[in-house]
């Protein structure tokens, strides 16, 4: 018999029960609650009159529509009345029902995806849901962690189960050494653009390869975070010491004889070598640039040596339309080069990347630099109150604020726009997020997905240059 | 739930691939905490020629004449006739609310974004996934013909034409169940509270370190 992968040992560890239709009940262990996609679903729980199944499996966080200014003044810094009403529910859902949640005005507080590693909330082994299709970023700590809609976090708050289908495998490996000035965003990018942004639709994909495992557990959630913008809704890397260093210590990690358990346990999970996927696609490591979106889709993607393709060439009536369609809502030629991209705003930040490897990535570029005149704003958002602590005691602030950048408080900020910072009509930004369709970042805005490193460089220069040529 | 055995309705094809969840529902409407009333801003973006905000009447708002939606042959459309992976992106909820508050029961595409599929369910919308050259066949003859009609018929897991030919889709036995039978499976799984019990206790016995966190 093939050995099993990382996925289907996950798999095995949380299974409830199988049932005769194929469908099966999956144990959940974590689940994360922000303000956006809890409220209809604790009200749900109270017209049926249940209650929370075990509370001490929720924790909870305000991100989506917290200002990034003024975090002193709370909750009354939420000038949109709708927002305020939001971010209140979460905290009266919360209290109500005694689910651990950091507030607004907390430190802790930050992008559910960052904080959850980031306290030891997340471990190794564990099945993490949350009402956001980002959950996949948990998956770079061997989890099982997916995205679900609202009723799904009620039916997991009342069963703490959800009902599902196992998932096909598929196997990403990226080998060989990744250059100076390539990240992790950049491999995912690559991957994005090789396997479509329906390629993974129906899948777990593990991410391996040399490329991958030489990477910081930073690194390693900024591709599993984009896993579902390749179409799977699971992305997961193997546990090593890189994972095993970073968890441990953190406020809710175990200690003493359970720590050495668990760490026996958390071992076990990667894939055997005799384990057989349903799809493999390889990349090479070597071989990936710095890459650039340039389209309406994350799987409309290039390196910065490229340009703009030209719908013409494209065979697939419908890729063609696709392609035609973008340019106009991007307001970009055939075949222009990508470093003639003028741009408008710069945004460094959201669950993909605003852990602090990024923000020394971005402020290593820009130190000592000045942010371009022709731009609007350049703005850094750290994806915690700890990570914004940690950087100001490493004096990254000072490095932007001299350079010309915003320096912000924590929460999802430009990445979705749900909060006070957006894009104006027509307004090319390079983001570090991880979504570039029409409208993201604001009504009629243009996103680039880059990394912060990428970021950095076009901030400093107004327009996308290869961050390579500033490193030497 | 609703239950949702079969459906005829109006056909409006909305010929374009990769439609995501920013597009069928805006962020700013995420901001309410109710299910209802997301109708109105059902493809904001695109049906609208302004930007659109919680809480505004949209009946007033000046209508882009370009969007399937607005032409007067699609009005009362129930069945959405899409392109390939349509509902990529967010894990929003809001997005099946709105195209059921619109007024849609059936989408059918090439395929779909697994969450939004999922989604659909929950809320009695009927996601069909047919043959992309079917699909095809589907948008010449909605676009060609005024008042076309599909018979969507779950029991027997059908898509029928007015011509009368008939495609056959499939759809998991449990998702076909609850459907069927307008089943709250919150209430399905907690009929097996004990079998949960007896996996939560052996775990808490041999990983430990995932009970003592979040309280």
């Amino acid at each position: 018999m093939a050995g099993k992968t990382l996925y289907d040992k996950l798999w095995d560890d949380h299974l409830v029960k199988q049932r005769d239709d194929g469908s099966a009940l999956i144990y959940i262990d974590r689940q994360l609650l922000h303000e956006v996609t809890s409220p209809q679903a604790f009200e749900g729980l109270r017209l049926a009159n249940r209650k929370p199944w075990r509370i001490d499996a929720n924790v909870a966080t305000p991100d989506h529509n917290v200002p990034t200014t003024d975090r002193a003044k709370g909750i009354d810094g939420i000038v949109d009345p709708v927002s305020r009403i939001q971010v209140e529910t979460l905290d009266n859902n919360c209290d109500e029902f005694g689910i651990l949640e950091f507030k607004i005005k907390d430190q802790r507080q930050g992008i559910v995806h960052v904080i959850g590693p980031e306290q030891g909330v997340t471990l190794p082994g564990m099945s993490i849901v949350c009402g956001d299709s980002h959950t996949s970023t948990h998956g770079a700590f061997g989890c099982l962690a997916h995205g679900i809609g609202t009723s799904e976090v009620e039916h997991v708050l009342a069963t703490q189960c959800l009902v599902q289908k196992k998932m096909k495998n598929m196997l990403v490996r990226v080998d060989g050494k990744l250059g100076a000035g390539v990240t992790g965003k950049d491999v995912v990018l690559a991957i994005i653009g090789k396997i479509g942004t329906a390629g993974g639709t129906g899948y777990a994909i593990e991410f391996g390869g040399d490329a991958i495992r030489g990477l910081s557990m930073e690194g390693r959630m900024t591709i599993c975070n984009m896993a579902i913008e390749g179409g799977a809704r699971v992305g997961m890397v193997a546990v090593d010491d890189t994972t095993i260093d970073y968890v441990k210590g953190r406020p809710f990690s175990p200690t003493g004889e359970t720590w050495g358990k668990a760490v026996a346990y958390w071992r076990t999970l990667r894939s055997d070598d005799d384990a057989v996927f349903d799809k493999v696609v390889e990349l090479d490591g070597s071989a990936i640039q710095p890459q650039v979106s340039w389209g309406t889709s994350p799987e409309m993607v290039t390196g910065v040596e490229g340009s703009v393709p030209d719908p013409a060439k494209e065979q697939d009536p419908i890729k063609r339309e696709g392609i035609e369609r973008a340019l106009k809502y991007m307001g970009l030629a055939a075949n222009q080069k990508i470093t003639d991209i003028q741009l408008d705003r710069v945004f460094i930040g959201s669950c993909t990347n605003s852990r602090i490897e990024d923000l020394r990535e971005a402020a290593a570029v820009v130190k000592g630099r000045k942010v371009a005149l022709s731009l609007k704003q350049a703005m850094v958002v750290p994806g915690s109150g700890l990570v914004k602590a940690q950087a100001e005691q490493e004096g990254l602030d000072k490095i932007f604020i001299e350079a010309g950048l915003e320096w912000r408080d924590p929460g999802c900020s430009m990445c979705l726009a749900m909060n006070a910072d957006k894009l104006g009509q027509g307004e090319h930004c390079a983001s570090t997020s991880n979504r570039n369709f029409e409208g993201r970042q604001g009504f009629g805005g243009r996103t680039h997905l880059v990394s912060p490193a990428m970021a950095a460089a076009a901030a400093v220069t107004g327009h996308f240059v290869d961050v390579r040529e500033l490193m030497n | 739930m609703r239950a949702f055995t079969q459906h005829q309705g109006l056909v409006a094809p909305m010929d374009r691939a990769n439609v995501d969840t920013d597009m069928i529902i805006p962020k700013q409407f995420l901001k309410s905490i109710k299910r209802t009333g997301f109708g109105p801003n059902l493809f904001d973006e695109l049906r609208y020629l302004d930007e659109g905000q919680p809480d505004q009447d949209s009946s007033k708002r000046s209508l882009n004449p370009d969007f399937v939606l607005n032409q007067a042959r699609y009005k009362n459309a129930s069945v959405l006739l899409a392109r390939r992976n349509f509902g990529c992106g967010s894990s929003r909820e809001h997005a099946p609310w709105a195209l059921d508050d619109f007024g849609f029961r059936v989408i059918i595409a090439p395929s779909f974004a697994d969450i939004f599929y999922n989604n659909c369910f929950k809320n009695g919308l009927l996601p069909i996934v047919l043959d992309e050259k079917i699909v095809d066949r589907l948008f010449q003859e909605s676009e060609g013909t005024e008042g076309y009609q599909l018979m969507v018929d779950l029991t027997a897991q059908t898509v029928t034409t007015p011509s009368g030919e008939s495609y056959s889709f499939d759809v998991d036995n449990f998702r076909r169940h609850c459907l069927l039978n307008g089943l709250d499976d919150i209430g399905v799984t907690l009929e097996d509270a004990e079998a949960i019990r007896v996996y939560e206790d052996a775990r808490r016995q041999t990983a430990p370190w995932l009970f003592n966190a979040g309280n």
